[in-house]
């Protein structure tokens, strides 16, 4: 049967036509009803799944989603109810890229919580700035960046070592061994570590990096006994955390005469490495599962009873948790037609509430969270030991490293 | 003089862990030729038993050893009676099935077992430290010293004063010929294999107390076994020892000058520049041609 050019002409403008009609957000620029529509709001949730990093990821996706799960049951946001939509990006960055473009313009997402590693933050970014979305970023990362696309709500090197360092110099002293995976996260934190231990009158005593995944640390622990520095400064990551310690054990070194010192090491690393290697070892961070406090209380009550017993909460879980009540706090300001990932930005900015932690806020300058440190210490039962928690809470610098540079709310600015 | 008898029990400690990893593939690769990409699996699988053992029976790693080993052998022979054994004499296969069971495994163990880092406890007899000639190394390091001298002792003398090891030998110089003495060459490989893997899953079962356990632990061993066996020289268990010790003292030896880093691309070269230049590597077989 073959089609008249006049019916298919016909046919092609009533289908263009109720095309038209039935899908305005194709021709209606920003049109808000497309963010927030039927009485929902949709976000992404983009924490790997499966692959290498998928054991740490796999707790931050549980914490966002136990968050989304406690708002929706008090009420929604003004009554609008948020819809996750999860993605699996299975530890590649290119694939976060993927899913992230996938959330962003076909499901309209109008934000999305993510990443851990640096590297699939750097994969994303392009994708949010480039559509003007809105990307949430829970972990402890090493600065550096200005992004008006997206909200870090995890430490930055002046976060966690201000009051770290010199406290290890007070406590040990000033001979410092940096020591760290070979790649940018260390590297930046050491480049401030040098910068910390120079003015507080410590030394570098020597600064290494081994490749990652590296586990034979006996010339490292030679070199520890020869040199005998103070302070270990780790910034290993990985199978090189568990390693390290297990063979620093092994060669009977003494943590209370040098320990090592660590702003990643977390209550799931000293699951893996045994109490015994984790034991006397410090760890600077915002957060630690056995902080007292009502809300800390409240959260770690919620999350073991919603996923198990056996868990723990950490430094990454607990702002994957806070920033979903900070982006209701924020869309709540918001009227429904109003909402967009432009609104939400600009609402959060200045936004405060009491996280675990203590209170937190995000800083309008450069969208980055002020929070509190705090110094622990492993102990053999898989737990750590406050030993000092800062008075204040510190305003996040991603740029202290670097005194040329700011970051302001116009973006990155050379002084 | 101190840091030079250091360097030395570092060096003895680095070795024997590589001579470990390395001993199933000398046989394997060296013996039978087959090069075995999943080698570092089998090392994986090894330090996962360990950890099962430990966690679901409450078995300390010692007396656990050899279970691992008969564990790991089983799984071993059944791979080679399903896979390896139609790919003799086709070399660039193997490699591809063997690289795809190396996959294979990793992912299953991703699956059923998680992938977080585990935990295998050291045994308490070993956890302090002793003195060795005036330096004091980890009791359980040279506990792993002592197993590899033994596992390298017990290979050697099972390839070269056994009937077994004189039937393996025949028939990897002429499988034809050895049948006609009636050596069942089938059940040989079969039985070279599963020990090859065993002594694999015993390296990482010994290794797993001062590491981690996790999925992808076995890559960066394969590499290493490797380097080790084509150096020492293929179908040279001696061979093998020595090259073992010599990397592991210069790997020591220079991450302890600079570090890590530098170490590893530096004993490649090494590698490579003595490929180079002698490409049968160390000790070479003597063979009639």
């Amino acid at each position: 049967m073959s089609i008249k050019r006049r019916d298919f002409l016909k046919g092609t403008a009533a289908a263009g036509a109720a095309a038209s009609v039935g899908f305005p957000h194709i021709w209606i620029k920003d049109a808000s009803l497309a963010w927030a529509a039927g009485g929902e709001i949709k976000v992404g949730v983009l924490f790997s799944l499966t692959g290498t990093t998928a054991i740490i990821e796999e707790s931050l996706n549980k914490a966002t989603l136990m968050a989304i799960e406690e708002i929706n049951a008090a009420g929604g946001i003004n009554g609008l109810k948020i819809v996750p939509i999860v993605e699996d990006p299975a530890s590649d960055p290119a694939t976060f890229a993927d899913k992230a473009r996938k959330l962003v313009v076909s499901d309209n997402c109008v934000s999305v919580f993510g990443s851990y590693t640096s590297a699939s933050r750097k994969a994303v970014l392009p994708v949010f700035e480039k559509r003007n979305s809105l990307y949430w970023y829970p972990t402890l990362y090493e600065g550096r960046e200005c992004s008006k696309n997206v909200i870090y709500t995890g430490a930055v090197p002046n976060q966690q070592q201000d009051e770290f360092i010199p406290w290890l110099i007070k406590n040990f002293g000033k001979k410092f061994y940096l020591i760290g995976s070979n790649y940018i996260y260390p590297k930046e934190e050491n480049n401030y570590c040098k910068k910390l231990l120079e003015k507080y009158g410590g030394e570098v005593v020597n600064e290494e990096y081994v490749p990652l995944g590296h586990s034979e640390f006996s010339s490292v622990i030679n070199k520890f006994k020869s040199m005998q520095p103070n302070v270990i400064f780790s910034t290993v990551v990985g199978d090189s955390v568990v390693a390290l310690h297990r063979q620093y054990r092994a060669a009977g070194l003494d943590p209370e005469k040098m320990p090592m010192a660590s702003l990643t090491t977390s209550e799931n690393e000293i699951a893996a490495m045994g109490g015994d290697a984790a034991a006397g070892h410090f760890t600077s961070a915002p957060y630690f599962m056995v902080h007292k406090s009502a809300e800390n209380e409240r959260f770690v009550d919620a999350y073991l009873r919603r996923w198990g017993k056996d868990k723990v909460t950490h430094f990454v879980s607990e702002p994957s948790y806070f920033q979903v009540h900070l982006f209701k706090q924020a869309v709540a300001k918001l009227s429904p037609k109003d909402i967009s990932p432009t609104t939400i930005r600009e609402a959060v900015k200045g936004a405060e509430m009491i996280a675990p932690q203590g209170r937190v806020r995000i800083e309008a300058d450069n969208l980055h969270t002020w929070l509190w440190p705090k110094i622990a210490r492993a102990r053999s039962n898989g737990q750590f030991e406050v030993l000092v928690e800062s008075k204040e809470w510190l305003k996040p610098l991603p740029y202290a490293a670097y005194p040329g540079q700011t970051c302001t709310a116009d973006g990155l600015k050379q002084t | 003089m101190d840091f030079a008898l250091q360097q030395l029990v570092t060096g003895l400690s680095i070795g024997s862990i590589l001579l470990l990893v390395a001993l199933g593939l000398a046989i394997i690769y060296g013996s039978m030729g087959v090069i075995n990409l999943a080698h570092g699996e089998f090392v994986m699988l090894g330090a996962y038993s360990a950890w099962a053992l430990q966690a679901f029976l409450g078995l300390d790693l010692l007396p656990s050893l050899a279970l691992i080993f008969l564990m790991v052998a089983a799984l071993g022979w059944l791979l080679e009676r399903a896979v390896i054994r139609r790919l003799y004499r086709r070399p660039l296969d193997t490699i591809l099935a063997t690289w795809g069971l190396g996959v294979l495994l990793q992912q299953l163990v991703r699956l059923t077992a998680g992938g977080e880092l585990r935990y295998v406890q050291m045994p308490e007899t070993l956890s302090h430290s002793v003195t060795i000639l005036g330096v004091e190394a980890s009791a359980y390091r040279v506990f792993i010293f002592l197993a590899a001298a033994l596992l390298f002792f017990v290979t050697w003398f099972l390839m070269q004063r056994t009937t077994i090891g004189m039937k393996l030998r025949a028939v990897v110089q002429d499988p034809g010929v050895a049948a006609c003495f009636g050596i069942n060459a089938d059940r040989v490989y079969g039985l070279t294999f599963a020990y090859g893997a065993g002594l694999a899953g015993l390296a990482g079962a010994l290794v797993s107390p001062l590491k981690s356990v996790a999925p992808e632990m076995g890559t960066g061993y394969v590499i290493d076994a490797f380097m080790v066996v084509v150096l020492g020289g293929v179908q040279s268990l001696m061979g093998t020892v020595v090259s073992a010790f010599l990397l592991g003292e210069l790997s020591g030896v220079i991450a302890f000058l600079q570090n890590d880093t530098v170490a590893k691309a530096l004993v490649l070269l090494a590698i490579v520049v003595l490929i180079r230049f002698r490409p049968q590597g160390l000790f070479v077989a003597r063979v009639r041609a």
